[in-house]
């Protein structure tokens, strides 16, 4: 009964902040809004047992991606008149592609059937689970040993968008000067300081040395 | 206790009134410990730059943060025209409720905990990666350039050194073969030749250790990687625009996830609630006391911090970040894994 309940909360929560998502009239309440329904949802996962999905769940989306998307939006210098302005026009194509969306979603909901396989791996959703391992355990075994492969691919792809936002951003620009940790901590007194004796009046050129 | 309620209340009655009551009994021992480590702090501080502190409220001043709660109690709360209500309200609400719903994994001793789930060490860490959340919203709720530069300097910096954070971890619980803090503590009894309890003893994670409290306080916005609230460049950074219970909400969660940090160190390498010495005699103190001292001892190291270095810059930061903790931390857990299952540490466990 709780567990239904608790669902229901979470359910009905990320339905409305996802709602909210799409009326907010400020992008940055949008996001808000957005980071909520992450979180009821990793609520959800929570409700079904699968705590490791849910705690990384909250990790990774709410804890880095999210602040990332936060970040960028606050920093927009938003116009909103001029962001109502295309509405009616608009308003047409947007209503066609939420149509197309919803009888697509409508058309799997209630005519996808499910493989013998599927339906086995619904009933338990974590293999070993029954075996007395904890979920982080199992998805740990199934993830690198059957799907290593996919794993490893699942990596080279992120690391070529990795090393793709970094080359995207680099530049060198000329005329900047670096901090050099290495040589900061390798001066001593010996090379960085010099006792002169200048004559009054005549002071010391840039190297240090009595003109 | 909760079989006590649930015998004379029924089964979903009693569970719910014996946990209010569980919880209730950390939360507000935690919150007076917070209220002493603000005094301590101050006091550490004084005595670092030889000044006498606060002394004037209660015997040496130990009632001065009371009396400061009850001044901040009594302000009035102003809200700037241009901000955005609802968000200024919910920043510090979110921070010091993020700051108190941690302590719920935590193992005063052993079986002391109230939440005791296989998650444990993820669920702190992802509680306090929200935290971020508390500050990037009051910087920007705030409406004004100060609070916001804090929040965006406090939203990289915290994404950063997350990052270095979660891997120091990863090698402790690699360690441990559980993200269960208790069995974190557990493992960590006697593992040096059966003589020391601690992780902090073992030479391999020894320097993971000093990563982890380096990036605890950059975490927690301590000195000396306090630059989103930088008093010298941005006045107070995000909490400027916040007056009365506002700020003291900020106030109060900045120091309760100090103490978690210094509890979280304790528990993963300076062995929790067990004696540093696995010695059969000190096993008769009891382990929220060797838990309490350890924190209070992890306390004082970052108020000596705080009082003896100077702030970092903010590309200095940046870079001791992402370009010495995250490669550091990175080659660790390969070589801690490495030696894992070199000596075989694995091949016992459930994998």
């Amino acid at each position: 009964m709780i567990q239904a309940a608790v669902f229901y909360l979470f359910a009905a929560v990320v339905v409305l902040s996802g709602l909210m998502v799409i009326l907010a009239k400020n992008p940055v309440h949008s996001v808000l809004w957005l980071i909520l329904a992450f979180f009821n949802a990793a609520g959800l996962f929570l409700v079904i047992g699968a705590e490791f999905v849910a705690m990384i769940l909250v990790i990774v989306y709410v804890g880095a991606v999210a602040v990332l998307f936060l970040f960028v939006v606050m920093m927009l210098d938003i116009d909103f008149t001029s962001l109502r302005a295309g509405f009616s026009r608009y308003l047409p194509f947007g209503a066609l592609l939420g149509l197309v969306l919803a009888v697509e979603l409508v058309t799997v909901g209630f005519f996808w059937e499910f493989g013998d396989l599927a339906l086995q791996a619904r009933a338990a959703p974590a293999p070993g689970a029954n075996a007395g391992l904890s979920n982080t355990q199992a998805i740990g075994t199934i993830l690198y040993t059957d799907y290593v492969f996919i794993f490893q691919l699942a990596g080279m792809v992120l690391l070529t968008a990795m090393i793709g936002a970094i080359v995207l951003t680099l530049r060198q620009r000329p005329g900047v000067k670096r901090q050099n940790v290495a040589a900061q901590n390798a001066r001593t007194p010996e090379t960085s300081i010099a006792v002169t004796r200048p004559k009054v009046g005549a002071g010391v050129d840039t190297d240090g040395g009595v003109k | 206790m909760v079989e006590f309620f649930q015998t004379h209340l029924g089964y979903g009655l009693g569970w719910f009134l014996a946990h209010l009551i569980l919880i209730l009994l950390i939360a507000l021992p935690v919150m007076l410990c917070m209220a002493l480590s603000t005094w301590l702090d101050r006091k550490v501080w004084a005595a670092m730059m030889l000044r006498r502190g606060p002394n004037v409220v209660g015997p040496i001043g130990v009632l001065q943060p009371f009396a400061d709660g009850l001044k901040l109690f009594l302000k009035e709360t102003i809200v700037p025209s241009g901000a955005n209500k609802g968000v200024f309200f919910i920043a510090p609400i979110i921070t010091f409720v993020l700051a108190l719903v941690a302590w719920s994994v935590i193992p005063f001793d052993a079986g002391w905990v109230l939440a005791d789930i296989n998650v444990g060490m993820l669920f702190i860490f992802a509680v306090s990666s929200m935290g971020v959340y508390g500050i990037i919203m009051s910087g920007w709720a705030s409406n004004s350039k100060y609070p916001f530069l804090g929040g965006l300097r406090s939203a990289a910096q915290m994404v950063s050194y997350e990052v270095s954070l979660g891997l120091v971890i990863v090698t402790v619980v690699l360690y441990a073969s559980s993200f269960n803090l208790t069995d974190i503590v557990e493992s960590q009894r006697g593992n040096i030749f059966g003589l020391l309890n601690g992780n902090i003893f073992n030479p391999l994670l020894f320097p993971m250790a000093v990563v982890f409290l380096i990036s605890a306080l950059a975490e927690t916005n301590r000195p000396p990687f306090d630059l989103p609230e930088a008093e010298s460049e941005l006045v107070a950074g995000y909490q400027i625009e916040y007056s009365s219970m506002t700020f003291a909400l900020f106030f109060l969660g900045e120091y309760m996830n100090i103490l978690l940090m210094c509890a979280l160190t304790s528990i993963l390498f300076l062995g929790g609630y067990l004696p540093p010495i696995d010695w059969a005699p000190l096993y008769y103190v009891p382990g929220l006391i060797w838990l309490f001292v350890k924190i209070v001892f992890m306390f004082f190291v970052f108020a000596w911090v705080k009082a003896t270095v100077p702030r970092y810059r903010y590309d200095q930061l940046m870079r001791l970040g992402w370009k010495v903790f995250l490669p550091l931390s990175l080659l660790w857990v390969v070589l801690v894994s490495g030696w894992l299952v070199f000596t075989g540490h694995f091949s016992g466990g459930a994998a």
